[in-house]
């Protein structure tokens, strides 16, 4: 598989490690639930249950070889193909991160 | 109709007239007291133990192409216990003992083989490791033996044993592990349901699974509404597909594992051995292939095809412990998809709807375990508690802190 990233151009998949769905962006802040249960119900989610879809599915990929960059892309979980590529930061920022 | 050696005679003699297709081809009825989602290996399995050693009646397996068409047909065919962790340890030897009464409880030759598994070491800290997992395994009740250098030598002399990086030092063996004719396996399993009166119905896929206040009613399928009054999921690799008819989420992402056959070859390797220094490992079918697999792929596939890398990765595992392997032919390769959970071990469990059962989970060792998790899953099925041997596969145990995680690596997937 070719990476399209956003700065350098196409790189093979091979220079980037992979994570996984790129919901892991959006921890949850254990702070901000009523009480500790909830909090607990909040990271088990998180951390284990995936939606796991056939399909397009946006995940992960660390450019480990390169720029070690953090990208989101988005690439079809049957097909293999690569639809979009962008920095996690910007996705994360976009979402009101680091702000 | 009985197999035996005496009726293939019988049958040689007439011009083989008499033999009559191993299992019906039933329309499904309107309902069922148990619906088996998936005619794999597990499924099937799981059909077999809930109509023969749990006496359910009116069983059908509902299976979306033919029977035996997924991983069971996909897979290295490697049965073995050797396990270290106590959840898993005690089921994969249950399986064992079960793979080596099989044949004769389903009355069909599934060609087991028990060749012997060895895991190479390469270090004192591996060996080390290797001596605790024998221990663990020896004290539950299966067998293993540590070999050293020279043992390994008399069995495969052409290793690469002074390889500068890696050079084999030794081995863990479990003598009773091997390989069986993995079809055979679905087809054997499927004979024996379908001879009990389950109902195996292909072409039939579920496309949803309808609950009451609660409680699973039955399913929707491409071939209409079937009621049940239990519904068992048992299809690995695409677990999360099913399971989100109801909408659940599940620890588990689906992955893809390559494997690969050579050329035919004299015979060469009469067990089965795994590298402990890349992720190699390979046995030679009967037929002469050298049968051998790698590492997972490593991301989310659905495809029942990988890519390039691993290709190459396994190459030169096979390379690096078998210099040799260069001079043969890749054959075949091709692909499997696992559901790879968060510890890597597997789930057999009721969910939070009534009447509705998961099994799953497998990673890459879902063959081995065909029997015992067909067993264990009728059990729970039948009697609605767990079997003695699979209590530790529940889904709270990521809630709890109790994962059975053999490899420690963490909720990663990928590095199971």
């Amino acid at each position: 598989m070719i990476i399209n990233h956003p700065l350098l151009g196409p790189r093979d998949a091979q220079e980037f490690t992979y994570l996984g769905d790129a919901a892991l962006i959006d921890r949850p802040d254990g702070m901000a639930f009523p009480d500790a249960t909830a909090a607990q119900d909040a990271f088990h989610d998180y951390l284990y249950l995936r939606d796991n879809p056939a399909g397009e599915h946006r995940e992960l990929w660390f450019h480990e070889q390169g720029d070690r960059s953090w990208l989101v892309v988005t690439r079809n979980t049957v097909t293999h193909e690569i639809t979009k590529v962008e920095f996690a930061r910007d996705v994360a920022r976009s979402r009101g991160r680091s702000k | 109709m009985r197999y035996s050696g005496f009726r293939v005679i019988a049958e040689a003699l007439t011009g083989h007239k008499g033999w009559k297709p191993a299992w019906r081809d039933p329309e499904p009825q309107s309902s069922y007291d148990y619906i088996i989602i998936g005619g794999g290996g597990h499924g099937l399995a799981t059909a077999y133990y809930l109509a023969k050693e749990f006496k359910q009646a009116r069983i059908a397996v509902l299976e979306k192409g033919y029977l035996g068409g997924g991983n069971v047909g996909r897979n290295t065919t490697i049965i073995r216990s050797n396990y270290l962790l106590d959840g898993n340890e005690p089921f994969y030897e249950f399986s064992l003992k079960l793979w080596e009464g099989l044949e004769q409880d389903f009355n069909y030759n599934a060609m087991v083989s028990q060749r012997g598994i060895i895991n190479l070491y390469h270090t004192d800290a591996q060996r080390d490791a290797y001596t605790r997992r024998g221990n663990a395994m020896i004290l539950h009740g299966a067998d293993a033996e540590l070999l050293n250098r020279d043992q390994v030598r008399a069995m495969y002399p052409f290793l690469n044993f002074d390889n500068a990086r890696f050079p084999i030092k030794g081995a863990l063996m479990q003598r009773r592990g091997g390989t069986v004719r993995h079809d055979a396996v679905a087809w054997g399993y499927a004979r024996g349901a379908d001879q009990r009166g389950v109902d195996l119905i292909q072409n039939c896929e579920v496309t949803g699974i309808r609950t009451e206040a609660g409680r699973a009613t039955g399913v929707d399928t491409t071939r209409g509404f079937i009621g049940a009054k239990k519904v068992g999921v048992a299809v690995a690799g695409n677990s999360s597909k099913v399971m989100s008819h109801v909408n659940m989420r599940l620890p588990i992402e689906s992955h893809v594992l390559q494997a690969f056959v050579s050329e035919g070859l004299k015979p060469l390797i009469d067990g089965v051995m795994t590298y402990g220094a890349g992720h190699f490992y390979v046995s030679q079918s009967d037929k002469g292939g050298l049968v051998f697999g790698g590492d997972i792929d490593g991301y989310n596939s659905y495809a029942q095809r990988g890519n390039m890398p691993v290709v190459e990765d396994v190459a030169e595992g096979g390379m690096s412990l078998i210099p040799m392997i260069g001079r043969a032919r890749l054959l075949r390769s091709w692909g499997g998809i696992m559901d790879m959970s968060m510890d890597g071990s597997p789930i057999i469990d009721k969910t939070d709807i009534d009447g509705l059962y998961f099994n799953g989970g497998w990673c890459y060792g879902g063959f081995k375990a065909t029997p015992a998790s067909g067993w264990c899953f009728a059990h729970l099925l039948a009697t609605d508690q767990p079997h003695p041997t699979a209590t530790a596969y529940r889904f709270d145990r990521f809630r709890k802190g109790l994962m059975i995680d053999e490899k420690g690596q963490g909720a990663q997937p990928n590095l199971h």
